[in-house]
């Protein structure tokens, strides 16, 4: 195991631009998990991001909430504006692993693992959260984090791009709901996972664990943006026919996925909107 | 009292084999089979590693027999030809670095020329799948009081049901492991986790063709067992052994999780079919039962895990015409092994349930039809035990549903239920019992022996081989001793149990230890007082100063009494035609479980759980809960979370991200009482009680759950996704 630990981001996107198959390592988490059998995994060089101070923390301005690379789930629970303004990120955080995990994990390794069944994810997606991506020389841009997945555990990111920021959007919403059904209360893995916003740029609906990558759906966001009645749990079922493609696994059945989040979605919503009941 | 080691574990301190630094230590592994059944056509080295920086062991360099010491010597040590299971040991590796040991195990293939394999024990196997006897029967086993045929001719009411249950890891906080090196007599020592030493030790000396002074087994600090380390220890005891002897250093095997859940030995799957003949009067009149339980890939101790199973099938009730067959059957799958409960939670599970179903069927409450059914004093079991120990097994369900404010809960949820939009709740138990101790004769063959040594300096030493795993058995025995003796538990020793030492007291198994071994400690004392010329009734200072006073006049360092197991006179068992006493004595006990079913998930969470249990004796009263509500989560895990997915005959989640333990969060206070009835044969009076809450919860739960929703659950693991199968079939 070779480990660079760069203390500026020029320097990290530096080294990665020389060699691309540097490995980021903020938390740990998730990296360290398959450690003893992936005996190939420690032959590779590590980015220690530790070191780099500025990714630390949360910057509030008018128009965002920032979170840097580094920031913790337990920073986020610990944080009273967050649960006041974003109060899914809070809920969410709280179901990650338990304690130790919220204490370690950070919201950009949560994004960077493509996992689709990651649980910090869904709730960035429904707050309309972007991801900066920087490079050597200075690049950056920012993408939307519904934009950011192309397929299971790909994304837009190069190589030789290094997650810096993760940007929230202040703004206020009518509906809020973070739901995870995964198979024990605590250290469990989300199953279905499904975060749903309205505000003024009208809804979102976000599932993990029922795709590829965790995504929006477009079809249930059009029937609710068309307020077609629902009056159970069925009448969701053609919509996340269309939105998602749940699988049969070592966690749990596409057959349960599939009513369980019809349930949820519906129950979530029933006496919340006029046209849900 | 507190627990003797407890500070060392709380601050991590206690020393596990994985902790324990020896000077040259090799690290083993195992090189395993790929597919459940064939021939070994080849065993392949890479060349891209360097062998000779390894020292390399396969059945070849076993000296004595290729045989696994246990009731029958099928399973082989190291397989030579055949392979009957994925995960089979085949070759063994050692290096200096654990990384290239791991290494070397992916540098290894064995080739192997598949034969068809048997894979689901429930369904008979065709001929080609055949490997033990005519038909795979690893064991039958039957039971038969009066006519049940006639009794169900003319019964009321005939109510059958079939019942199943799934194969459960024991995820003991620590995996196997065992370190081995041949010391400077040329003996060969073990030290590792386990439960029962003197079985290791028979296991080294079959293997190794070794007499019992030329094997020596030490049990080090054992991070729980729940009969997982009562017999694969043998197993890797041998290998670690046999990697030892051959590289003439020490060497040390411990698991991973992975290898341990995939490889290691589980609760045995079960299918229990009941057909219930019941009077008018709700009285039964029949019960004829069959169980069939998967016993895998080898003998091991399936025939005695069916034999407690169908001994506990017909349950605490009174009936006069009972059938129960048992059969165990092999497939090819890892060796089904001892499991806390060994059996009788399969069938009371089945049993349980069954009631309810047969209550609900001839209707009357799950209550009603148990009172009048529960074993009165001067009736039998089904293997004709007379029962006449005093304990009112009425008012033991009758105190349960109390503390669990049964009825008041059933009124509650009703209204609950007609008005919340998505949550359910119901309330449901059973009521059991437990046999401790060994099986029918079982103790008699033990003839478990028990030295206590008054030292020199007055010290008491108790030399026993049971283990410490974790229950708190030192602990007890600490107590027994003090008490027995009248001195304070600061001078008295417990002996690790070493097998150069220590007598054989017989396993840590079978909720045997502190009532049977508990006893023996009592005896030896009393031994020991004969010895020394004191006075029967000789306690504290006048014992301790005769111990010295006899040490220094007679210039010995020690002084040791001693005492061996002595049949109660009232049991009397029947092999042949498994009748009479087949345990001392039972604990008794009724669970009541309240559940909330999510309608949205299908996930049911247990919400109170009350645990009543008439114990003989608490010896400890924090140890004793501490079992209690152990055993109860256990049993949540069994009905509701674990279940092992299995992928051509290999369990596939064998990691703890997706093989489903509760966690505290899923666990609810778990409000246990205990009632005691001293036993006489018991020390202090005590009863066992280490395998009894493993029975009561899973049948409380799914109860519970038929109450809360209209469905009959018959199968555990009762997982969400099951749950909602259930629920469509039943609604459709
Ligand atoms: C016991 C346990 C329980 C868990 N429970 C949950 C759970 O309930 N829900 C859940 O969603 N997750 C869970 N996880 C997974 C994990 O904790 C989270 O995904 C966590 O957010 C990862 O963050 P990290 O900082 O530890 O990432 P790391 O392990 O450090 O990195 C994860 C991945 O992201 C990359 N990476 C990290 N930072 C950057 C960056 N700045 N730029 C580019 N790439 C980067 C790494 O190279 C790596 O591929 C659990 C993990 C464990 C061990």
């Amino acid at each position: 195991m070779r480990v660079l630990t760069p203390t500026n981001v020029e320097e990290a996107v530096a080294m990665l631009a020389v060699e691309e198959d540097l490995i980021p390592m903020a938390g740990g988490t998730d990296l360290l998990v398959h450690w003893p059998e992936h005996l190939e995994a420690r032959e590779r060089g590590y980015l220690d991001l530790s070191g780099v101070e500025s990714l630390r923390g949360m910057e509030w301005s008018d128009a965002f909430l920032t979170l840097g690379a580094l920031t913790t789930y337990w920073e986020v629970v610990t944080d009273a504006r967050v649960g006041r303004e974003f109060r899914l990120m809070v809920e969410a955080a709280r179901q990650v692993g338990a304690i130790q995990i919220q204490s370690r994990g950070t919201w950009a390794g949560n994004i960077a693992n493509g996992s689709p069944a990651a649980d910090g994810v869904p709730v960035l997606m429904a707050y309309g959260a972007e991801v900066e991506l920087a490079s050597a020389g200075g690049g950056a841009r920012w993408v939307a984090m519904d934009s950011y997945y192309t397929d299971y555990k790909q994304s837009v990111k190069r190589p030789d791009e290094l997650i810096t920021r993760v940007r929230v959007p202040r703004a206020e919403y009518e509906i809020e709901v973070w739901e995870k059904v995964g198979s024990r209360r605590a250290q469990a893995i989300s199953k279905v996972g499904l975060a749903i916003t309205k505000g003024d740029e009208g809804w979102r609906v976000v599932a993990a664990s029922m795709a590829p990558t965790i995504r929006r759906c477009a079809a249930i966001e059009k029937l609710l943006t068309k307020e077609a009645a629902i009056n159970r749990p069925e009448d969701l079922l053609k919509a996340i026919g269309k939105d998602v493609s749940p699988i049969d696994d070592l966690r749990s059945t596409a057959a349960y996925r599939e009513l369980t989040m019809a349930r949820v979605v519906y129950h979530a919503l029933k006496g919340r909107v006029s046209f849900v009941t | 009292m507190k627990r003797l080691e407890g500070n060392a574990k709380l601050l991590g301190r206690e020393q596990y084999v994985d902790d324990l630094q020896v000077e040259g230590c090799l690290w083993g592994m195992t090189v395993r089979s790929p597919v459940a059944r064939g021939r070994i056509k080849e065993i392949r080295f890479s060349p891209e590693i360097d062998w000779s920086e390894f020292v390399i062991v396969d059945h070849r360099d076993i000296p004595g027999a290729n045989e696994v010491f246990l009731i029958e010597k099928d399973q082989p040590v190291l397989c030579a030809g055949e392979v009957r299971h994925v995960h089979e040991a085949v070759v063994l590796l050692a290096h200096p670095s654990r990384e290239m040991a791991r290494k070397g195990v992916r540098g290894v293939e064995v080739v192997v020329e598949e034969l068809p394999a048997a894979l689901d024990f429930r369904v008979e196997a065709e001929p080609a799948r055949v490997q033990w006897g005519e038909d795979n029967s690893l064991s039958r086993l039957s039971i038969n009081k009066g006519d049940v045929e006639a009794a169900l001719a003319s019964a009321a009411h005939v109510v059958e049901g079939v019942y199943e249950s799934g194969a459960q890891e024991h995820v003991y906080l620590e995996n196997q492991g065992m370190i081995s090196w041949v010391d400077d007599d040329g003996v060969v020592v073990v030290q590792g986790s386990m439960q029962c030493p003197y079985y290791v030790l028979n296991a080294l000396t079959h293997a190794l063709g070794r007499d019992e002074a030329g094997c020596r087994v030490v049990q080090a600090p054992t991070g729980g067992g729940f009969g997982g380390k009562e017999d694969y220890p043998s197993n890797i005891a041998c290998h670690a052994a046999l990697l030892a002897m051959k590289a003439q250093k020490p060497v040390k095997i411990v698991y991973d999780r992975g290898e341990d859940m995939a490889s290691t030995t589980k609760r045995h799957p079960s299918r229990v079919r009941h057909r219930t003949g019941v009077d008018e009067s709700g009285r039964l009149v029949a019960q004829d039962i069959e169980v069939t339980l998967d016993g895998g890939a080898y003998v091991t101790l399936s025939p005695v895990v069916l034999s407690r199973g169908i001994i506990h099938a017909a349950g605490p009730y009174s009936c006069d015409n009972v059938r129960i067959n048992g059969r165990a059957v092999l497939t090819n799958s890892v060796p089904y092994g001892a499991f806390r409960g060994f059996g009788a939670p399969q069938t009371l599970f089945a049993l349980e349930r069954h009631m309810d179903v047969v209550a609900k069927r001839i209707g009357m409450t799950p209550e009603e039809f148990r009172r009048i059914n529960l074993i009165r004093d001067g009736q039998s079991t089904s293997t004709g035990q007379v029962i006449d120990d005093g304990t009112d097994r009425v008012g033991v369900m009758e105190r349960g549903l109390e503390l669990a404010a049964y009825e008041r809960k059933r009124e509650e949820h009703a209204s609950f239920n007609a008005t919340h939009d998505y949550l359910r709740r119901g309330i449901g138990f059973a009521s059991f019992y437990h046999g401790a101790g060994f099986t029918g004769a079982g103790e008699v063959y033990l003839a478990s022996k028990c030295h206590v040594a008054g030292l020199a300096d007055g010290t008491i030493e108790v030399l026993t081989a049971n283990t410490e795993m974790g229950q708190g058995a030192t602990t007890v025995f600490l107590k027994i001793a003090a008490e027995a003796a009248g001195v304070d538990v600061s001078q008295v020793v417990i002996a690790t149990p070493d097998t150069h030492r220590v007598p054989n007291s017989g396993p840590t198994v079978a909720s045997r230890t502190s009532m049977v071994v508990g006893k023996l400690i009592e005896k030896a004392i009393d031994d020991l007082r004969a010895q020394i010329g004191a006075a029967a009734d000789a306690k504290g200072a006048a014992l301790t100063d005769a111990i010295r006073a006899w040490c220094s006049s007679n210039g010995a360092e020690r002084v040791v009494g001693r005492s061996e197991y002595e049949k109660p006179p009232e049991v009397v068992w029947d092999e042949k035609t498994y009748t009479g006493h087949a345990y001392g004595t039972f604990a008794w006990a009724t669970y009541v479980a309240e559940v909330e079913v999510d309608l949205r998930t299908d996930d049911v969470r247990v919400i109170d759980f009350v645990a009543v249990q008439e114990i003989g004796k608490v010896l400890n009263e924090t140890l004793a809960r501490g079992q209690i509500q152990g055993g109860v989560v256990q049993g949540i895990g069994w009905a509701l979370m674990e279940e092992c997915k299995w992928r051509d005959g290999a369990m596939a989640n064998n990691q703890m991200t997706n093989y489903i333990i509760p966690t505290a969060d899923d666990v609810c206070p778990i409000r246990v009482e205990f009632m005691e009835n001293p036993y006489a044969h018991g020390a202090q009076g005590a009863k066992g009680i280490g395998e009894l809450p493993i029975d009561g919860p899973a049948p409380a739960i799914l109860n519970a759950v038929a109450d809360a929703l209209d469905v009959e659950p018959t199968a555990i693991p009762l997982t969400p996704e099951h749950l909602m199968e259930l629920a469509r079939e039943a609604h459709v």
